[in-house]
């Protein structure tokens, strides 16, 4: 746990332009919560602009991590196919805020 | 009851089978685990009415061999956290100190059995969800070998660390539940035949393994994860290895060097993972929808502004980050290679040890609402757990003794599918204590 002191000191302090430190600013939070669709109010944009900085200061370890050669030892898995049954329609509607003739209900496209 | 620690999110009776190795044994189920027609809420306002059309095979597994359901027993919102705090329906509180936080995310399973309130429980573990509130509570709880246990049913977070295991009073109670949960299903394709598995037993009764003999057992000693651990965790901890060298087992020091950035790795996977699993929930196939004039992407951000908690929200934007472009290779991909290196490290551990031991958690549980607002604190807290996950190994938390009142969790993890001889050593320690 004691850890935790060097990045939190970083990132709090200077806010600016430490080379090292990632930092992470309002427009940055606001950008990626746009690519993630999640809406953000303005107090939670801040909060998290402060805390991903010290997070990704802590993450920018990784860099110390060398190249390592990776042995996936994947394989395919595979199965006849044939059919089964599955969900009735009902069943697989049953959780839907709207649906329609059978059909899942969206938000206007634009 | 006597008293509420608010283990359950729901309560709801889903009969076992009258005959069965598990009759007449009750089990809460972790709310991230599908039950047919009992809400499955992953511990979020998002899915607070989710009812699901089928059940988990885990759950199909219990209840065949006789368990009864009891309820589906509260978490960290979609198994993020390590202390139920962030849970949508208000945090659990520990059994063996009300005001300390039971650990998580599988805080209300833990808790449930800690409490008497269920005999087993299921919890779900991706980066020590199981063992970390094993540990705190006092219980034993197992996390299976990446591949032993189907996920079909559990809703995912990360889907490349995370196991469902048991939690129960006793190392024996908690094999017993995994002799009947684990197993191929056709419906998980990452699920292993241990007919196939190399050096496994397939005909292994976990239950039975649970017999104490540790004469002759190599436990090694990992330096690194006792470094930074609390003193009176570390004091607890040696005091319970000891009683394993009482009974003939050998102690060696050992060094992971990898996992000193276990704790980095696992959460910059977890996240980018969570951030597309994630991605599902937009109101419109299932869970709860904002009311939005606005156009499809304006409504599913709103609604995922509502659903989600902030460790969450937390989780998908720092994850989406890790992956975008210009940081995908500063963060992923060296994520990817720190898991490899994590995975070597262990390997090469085994050759010369049987089982690892060290304190499961660093820490002694926290006090609530301790944490909730230092999120980087509570990351920390998961040191010993996560390179676990990292190598998809099994391993085991069972109670060392207890600190300042307060429990202490010893952890084992053994090599790939080598869930009898953790579960032998961790039955030892319990017989000691």
């Amino acid at each position: 746990m004691s850890d935790t002191s060097e990045s939190t000191d970083d990132a709090g302090e200077d806010e600016g332009g430490d080379a090292d430190a990632p930092v992470v600013d309002a427009e940055e939070v606001r950008h990626v919560a746009e690519l993630a669709r999640v809406r953000l109010a303005d107090d939670e944009v801040e909060t998290f602009a402060a805390q991903f900085g010290d997070i990704l200061d802590y993450f920018a370890a990784l860099d110390e991590v060398p190249e390592t050669e990776r042995e996936e030892e994947l394989v395919n898995v595979m199965r006849p196919d044939e059919v089964e049954s599955g969900l009735t329609q009902a069943e697989a509607l049953s959780n839907a805020e709207e649906t329609e003739d059978g059909y899942f209900v969206g938000p206007k496209v634009s | 009851m006597a008293a509420d620690y608010n283990a359950f999110i729901t309560e709801a009776t889903i009969k076992g089978d009258a005959e069965g190795p598990l009759a007449g044994t009750t089990v809460a189920v972790k709310d991230n685990i599908s039950t047919e027609g009992v809400r499955t809420t992953c511990g979020s306002e998002m899915l607070a009415d989710y009812v699901p059309p089928y059940s988990a095979t885990v759950v199909d597994r219990l209840t065949d061999a006789g368990a009864t359901v009891v309820g589906k027993a509260n978490m960290d919102e979609f198994g993020m956290g390590t202390t139920t705090e962030t849970s949508a329906f208000g945090p659990t509180r520990n059994p063996a100190d009300p005001e300390r936080v039971p650990g998580g995310s599988s805080g209300g399973s833990a808790a449930a059995v800690a409490a008497g309130e269920a005999d087993l429980a299921l919890g779900s573990d991706t980066g020590g969800s199981v063992r970390c509130p094993a540990a705190f509570c006092g219980v034993v709880g197992i996390k299976p070998t990446y591949g032993l246990v189907s996920r079909y049913g559990l809703v995912a977070y990360a889907n490349s660390l995370e196991q469902i295991g048991p939690i129960a009073g006793t190392v024996e109670e908690a094999a017993a539940a995994l002799d009947v949960i684990a197993g191929p299903d056709p419906n998980d394709g990452t699920t292993r035949d241990l007919a196939d598995v190399e050096g496994a037993d397939p005909d292994a009764s976990y239950a039975a393994a649970a017999d104490g003999d540790v004469d002759g057992l190599t436990v090694g000693i990992p330096t690194e994860l006792f470094e930074g651990a609390d003193e009176r965790v570390v004091e607890t901890v040696e005091a319970a290895i000891a009683d394993l060298e009482a009974r003939g087992a050998e102690t060696t020091e050992i060094s992971l060097p990898s996992v000193e950035h276990a704790v980095q790795a696992y959460y910059v996977i977890a996240m980018a993972e969570a951030s597309s699993n994630l991605a599902r929930f937009d109101g419109v196939r299932y869970g709860n929808r904002a009311d939005s004039d606005g156009n499809w992407n304006e409504s599913f951000a709103e609604t995922r502004e509502e659903g989600f908690g902030a460790e969450v929200k937390r989780r998908i934007l720092l994850g989406t980050y890790a992956l975008s472009a210009g940081y995908h290779d500063k963060y992923y991909e060296k994520a990817q290679d720190a898991r490899a290196w994590v995975r070597r490290d262990f390997e090469d551990a085994f050759a010369d040890v049987d089982v690892i031991a060290s304190p499961t958690m660093p820490v002694l549980p926290f006090e609530l609402g301790e944490s909730l607002d230092d999120p980087l604190r509570m990351y920390l807290a998961d040191a010993n757990t996560t390179p676990v996950n990292l190598a998809n190994l099994p391993a085991i938390s069972v109670p060392a003794g207890e600190a300042d009142g307060l429990p202490v969790g010893l952890q084992l993890v053994g090599p790939k599918f080598g869930e009898e001889t953790v579960i032998r050593a961790a039955s030892a320690v319990e017989d000691a204590s």
